[in-house]
């Protein structure tokens, strides 16, 4: 294992305390929980959105925070689901007695975890209501499976439900905006290498240099099938074609276009795959109302990337062109 | 004989050294069909409890199981923390206040902690879980009690029952948890949860012997 660390025992908190000591401005670090509050928190009157999640997928959360997108983040350990005590500290922070929302992606650990937190939580009178997201169409939503994994579409919910959290909506609106977005969108990914978890030290998985894994998620796993090595072309139409399907995009529809870096991958090699995506929608005259390319939800150092497409309406993209300013997201201010 | 606190504080302690010493085994089991940390998992919620023995002694069964409970939950993470606290939790409901457990007591709390467990997971049999040991112990405990044989036995049954419940997950499909994503993958593997919950009762069985 090559890594820039000191310590594996240590990641997380160390990369904490380096947030900590560069953003005071924008974000407030209690390592005793093991939370990532924004720095004016809790703001009066306005409802809290709080995520969180196993680390290893920076900068989701923890860069989110801040004005215009998540009032907290709580990030467990590599690739493991944070507990309820350090979920139930982020919501006492952030509660300004408008409620507090939580965005919840669809895994069993972390359903669960913030399920009891949220039952703690209105145990002493805070409001709370959530959305999960399960946008990745790798997976099938059946009920073989423990339904689709969150996956992309959590970045771009984030940052439209704090904008409109930030307008001062209530919880009730906040709620009903959130379960839309994550309606409206899908995602899929690939790897070209795994990644490795300091805590075990060795790769998750291993991948012929003329190999890529098709309809990965975020925890280093291997995807859905294995295939041979293709041009960025051919790649981006195994992940877009299902997502446009799926979906069911039509021609003369609106959408915002993620292409994610999976922590591994450079971005000249990430607006490769946007062209690719570009002149998809483009042939079938489906129009970017929006787009976001680099890496924000990742999975360690693994190459690769995701897909995401969002079927936007006027408030979605209201909300997305709002004033963000956060330790990985900055506009409009 | 029933049950005693000092049992219960028995079980508490041996289970975690099970736990440590099952580590690497639970997170192997938990490596072809999940992410490899199931061992880890519970060898850290446990060493937690550990830690927590020394406040317990003088208490009733209800609150150490209650304060065990917390503990998992916050401590273990993942699925199993949530699911095992629970149960625990819902265990340290039904026992408040006791210092003794008869047959009775025993079954009320495995019922409750299974229970816990369903309602928190959302699981039912056959869906390669830790369910899938908990429940036919239960329904083996419950055989025991009508026939009179003594807490012991019923205990022996238990974990009897327990550990052919986790040999039958090997061939199930999981359809909750991580396992699922696997689809028919997860055929033919050992699911690290009910080794766990087998594991909890053959200690609680070793104890009451
Ligand atoms: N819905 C459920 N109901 C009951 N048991 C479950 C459920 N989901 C998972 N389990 C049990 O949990 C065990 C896995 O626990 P583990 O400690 O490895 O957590 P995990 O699933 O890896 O969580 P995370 O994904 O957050 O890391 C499985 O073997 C299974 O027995
Ligand atoms: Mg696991």
């Amino acid at each position: 294992m090559k890594k820039l660390i000191n310590s594996p025992e240590t990641v997380v908190k160390e990369a904490l305390e380096g947030m900590a000591a560069m953003h005071p401005e924008l974000i407030r670090v209690d390592l005793e929980n093991q939370i990532v509050v924004r720095a004016d928190a809790p703001v009066r009157g306005k409802v809290g959105v709080v995520s969180g999640g196993g680390s290893g997928h920076e900068p989701m959360h923890g860069g989110f925070v801040g004005r215009g997108m998540l009032d907290a983040a709580c990030p467990g350990a590599i690739f493991t689901s944070p507990v309820p005590d350090q979920i139930l500290a982020a919501m006492r922070a952030v509660n300004g007695g408008a409620g507090v929302f939580q965005i919840i992606k669809n895994y069993t650990g972390d359903v669960l975890n913030f399920e009891m937190a949220a039952e703690l939580a209105q145990a002493e009178g805070i409001e709370v209501a959530s959305v999960i997201t399960n946008d990745d169409v790798a997976v099938e939503d059946s009920l073989y499976t423990a339904g689709r994994r969150g996956v992309g579409v959590t970045v771009l919910l984030e940052k439209i439900v704090g904008g409109l959290a930030e307008s001062g909506a209530s919880l009730e609106q906040v709620a009903a905006l959130a379960k839309r977005v994550n309606e409206q969108g899908r995602s899929m990914g690939m790897a070209l290498t795994s990644c490795t978890v300091p805590a075990k030290g060795s790769p998750t998985f291993e991948l012929g240099e003329d190999e890529m894994e098709i309809g990965i998620g975020i925890h280093g796993e291997p995807g859905r099938r294995r295939v041979k090595l293709a041009p960025a072309a051919d790649i981006v139409e195994m992940l877009a074609n299902p997502i446009i399907e799926d979906l069911g995009l039509k021609a003369g529809e609106r959408v915002l276009a993620f292409v994610n870096g999976m922590g591994g991958t450079p971005l000249i090699e990430l607006y490769i795959v946007a062209r690719e995506l570009a002149r998809i929608l483009k042939g079938r005259n489906i129009t970017i109302a929006r787009s976001l390319v680099g890496s924000y939800i990742t999975s360690l150092e693994m190459a690769g990337c995701s897909i995401t497409l969002l079927r936007v309406d006027d408030e979605m993209l209201r909300y997305w062109d709002a004033p963000v300013l956060t330790p990985a997201l900055r506009w409009g201010i | 004989m029933p049950i005693t606190t000092e049992d219960v504080l028995r079980w508490i302690t041996q289970t975690a050294q099970v736990f440590h010493e099952q580590r690497d085994y639970l997170t192997q089991l938990d490596a072809p069909i999940g992410d490899a940390d199931h061992g880890v998992n519970m060898d850290r919620g446990f060493r937690a409890v550990l830690d927590k023995l020394p406040s317990l002694s003088g208490m009733d069964i209800g609150s150490i199981l209650k304060t065990v409970g917390t503990t998992l939950v916050s401590t273990v993470g993942g699925a199993s923390g949530p699911l095992y606290g629970t149960a625990f939790l819902r265990a340290g409901m039904v026992t408040a206040g006791k210092h003794e457990l008869d047959e009775a007591d025993v079954i009320e709390m495995l019922q409750a902690a299974l229970d816990g467990i369903k309602a928190r997971g959302k699981a039912h049999t056959g869906e390669k879980t830790m369910v899938d040991a908990l429940e036919p112990a239960l329904a083996a405990a419950r055989k025991a009690q009508e026939q009179h044989e003594g807490l012991a036995v019923l205990l022996r049954r238990a974990a009897e029952a327990a550990e052919e419940g986790m040999k039958a997950t090997i061939p199930m499909q999981a359809t909750k948890g991580r396992a699922s994503y696997l689809g028919e993958r997860s055929i033919g593997h050992q699911d690290p949860g009910a080794t766990s919950s087998w594991l909890l009762l053959k200690t609680l069985a070793e104890v009451a012997d």
